[in-house]
């Protein structure tokens, strides 16, 4: 009698620990050498009374530290894709990450790791043989390929472009009507005898929105010059204040100006928030500016400064890629540039084919981003995860 | 000369573009270490470069005092409170609570700091009442909106039927589409830029055509 009871128990999986299939430990792919992981496939009908336990050690023979503990229902590849991607095998099998041991005195790493796995259920525990790894650094995160790609087949679409406006210099491009005033803006300065206020943002010349606020002052210079008007360009940072001097006079020296160039055009006034908007702020009250330009990137300074210059009778116009600050700008100056216009500037400012080339890979870039969100929105109706998964960053 | 001009920031800057991106997709230690040196370096010369800051702030106040621009009185105030400020940073190693430099901080900088940012509430209610003049269908319609955010965002709005629903669904739907449509817009941009100012076809940073 009790033997068959036993038999039924051991039928039904409850008494005893069978070890779990596939058990591998292997380096983690795609980290920087920190860690190896432990997987294995669920046993079957396993559930909540069945737990996995990982212990660790620097030798097969132990001794033997516990690195994790975990009911059944849980540790699947499948909660992991930034290191197992989206595979639906993931959903069968578990894994542990193990964090790789520091080297001791005289020791040098990387260290193999010798890993042991115990299930164990209420009456039993089996465990499997050790196995090891060492955990050695990846040279390529695959997690992050769609990125790269997508960077790739941008970067060949602008230069496919680019090469195409070589030949064929009559590309269209939309009319940007913040763009088409600064020109309008520049001879107002000019024809009123007063200076022009231009604003590189509180970022430094590490922010993409700087370096392309720099551009769009080589292209005001240059008229600046032409017209022999005045530019003021106070500056939050030195290093960009560097870089707009020496912009603005190759401007000046390019247009055939050098005696018109003031190195003291660009001046640093401080890299204290509120204290630069006050400097700014007296600047544009003091001195009257016809024109105010404020491009880069802006925080809680934006409306402080665009409605000062408001008050002041300049006609302004902003361009910044900070969602936040944007309705400050459209509330309070004549034009403003929106998101990716200011990085359009220069180029649609310049004219040259060339540089035209990339603003249309822009639209092309924006054409396919709307016709993914529209395949996007169709494959999570019709329940395809595939492209979800496709477009996910880690 | 024309190569130290030209050539080599434009070497400099394809190398240094080309690394630091694929630097975003390598986990090796070798690649944190070449993004480590990286920002070292943008720490050095950010260091180097605040002395060409203070240079040019001397420079531009003292030529204003010379020249007794209108307003050259705020330029010697400002030479003046430089130069106590330098003073009261000589003043022993550690200046904590009571100090020169700490008290400048505290009840100067900080307090100045706060009346200019306090001035921001006054700008929001005169740049709302020009935005929200009902002069086209547009704006009749930024009018609508804002009342009922506002009203959504106030206790009494949610004693109010409908209001609260709308306002959590123009802030979700409507401005976060808004948002998420600049940002593609952004994200694209700031890839072009890069790609012209790495590949040498942006050359304007550099003060060129």
């Amino acid at each position: 009698m009790i033997r068959c009871l036993a038999a039924l128990l051991l039928a039904s999986g409850t008494l005893a620990a069978q070890v779990p299939e596939g058990f591998d430990v292997a380096d983690t792919p795609g980290d920087a050498g920190g860690s190896v992981v432990a997987s294995w496939k669920q046993l079957p009908n396993e559930d909540a009374s069945v737990t996995y336990v990982v212990s660790v050690s620097r030798s097969k023979d132990g001794p033997w530290e516990e690195a994790s503990r975990f009911p059944a229902t849980g540790g699947f590849k499948s909660d992991a894709p930034k290191y197992f991607w989206f595979w639906s095998s993931n959903r069968e099998e578990h894994f542990v990450e193990i964090p790789a041991f520091e080297p001791g005195e005289g020791e040098k790493g990387p260290i193999e790791i010798w890993v042991r796995l115990e299930v164990v259920t209420p009456s039993a525990t089996a465990a499997t043989a050790p196995l090891s790894a060492t955990p050695r650094p990846n040279w390529w995160n695959w997690p992050k390929t769609n990125v790269f790609v997508f960077i790739c087949l941008f970067g060949v679409a602008t230069f496919y472009l680019i090469r195409r406006a070589r030949r064929d210099p009559n590309l269209f491009i939309r009319r940007i009507p913040g763009l088409d005033a600064m020109e309008e803006a520049i001879g107002r300065a000019t024809e009123m005898g007063k200076p022009i206020l231009y604003l590189n943002g509180l970022d430094g010349m590490s922010s993409i929105s700087t370096i392309a606020s720099t551009c769009i002052l080589g292209q005001v210079a240059r008229r600046v010059a032409s017209y022999d008007t005045q530019i003021s360009v106070p500056c939050y940072d030195p290093v960009v204040m560097s870089v707009c001097q020496e912009v603005m006079r190759e401007a000046f020296y390019s247009s055939g100006r050098p005696d018109s160039y003031r190195p003291e055009s660009a001046f640093f006034v401080t890299n204290d928030q509120f204290g630069y908007v006050a400097a700014v702020d007296g600047i544009m009250m003091r001195e009257k500016p016809a024109a105010c330009f404020y491009f880069g990137f802006y925080y809680a300074e934006s409306l402080l400064l665009a409605e000062t210059g408001g008050t002041t009778g300049a006609i302004q116009i902003a361009g910044t890629d900070s969602v936040t600050q944007l309705p400050f700008f459209i509330a309070s100056c004549d034009y403003t540039l929106i998101g990716e216009e200011l990085y359009a500037a220069s180029a649609y400012l310049s004219r040259e084919p060339i540089q035209l080339g990339s603003l249309v890979a822009q639209d092309w870039g924006k054409i396919a981003v709307l016709g993914v969100l529209l395949l996007g929105t169709l494959a999570s109706l019709a329940r395809l995860d595939f492209f979800k998964h496709l477009l996910a960053t880690f | 000369m024309i190569h130290l001009k030209r050539t080599v920031p434009l070497a400099i800057a394809f190398l240094s573009g080309i690394i630091l991106m694929l630097q975003y997709f390598i986990p090796h230690p070798a690649s944190e270490t070449v993004l480590q040196y990286s920002q070292d370096w943008l720490t050095t010369i950010a260091y180097v470069a605040m002395l060409l800051g203070v240079g040019s702030l001397l420079q531009s106040h003292s030529l204003k005092i010379r020249r007794q621009v209108p307003g050259w009185g705020y330029s010697a105030v400002a030479l003046i409170t430089f130069g106590l400020t330098v003073l009261a940073g000589f003043h022993g190693k550690e200046d904590g609570p009571g100090g020169p430099l700490n008290w400048i901080y505290e009840n100067l900088l900080n307090q100045m700091s706060a009346t200019m940012f306090s001035i921001l509430g006054f700008f929001i209610a005169s740049a709302a009442f020009r935005a929200f003049r009902a002069r086209s269908l547009e704006s009749t319609l930024l009018l609508l909106a804002a009342v009922i955010i506002m009203l959504g965002q106030v206790p009494v709005g949610a004693h109010l039927p409908v209001i609260p629903e709308a306002a959590a669904w123009i802030l979700a739907v409507q401005t976060t589409a808004a948002k998420r449509a600049i940002m593609f817009g952004v994200a694209l941009g700031s890839i072009a830029t890069a790609l012209r100012v790495i590949f040498g076809i942006e050359r304007a940073y550099l003060g060129g055509e």
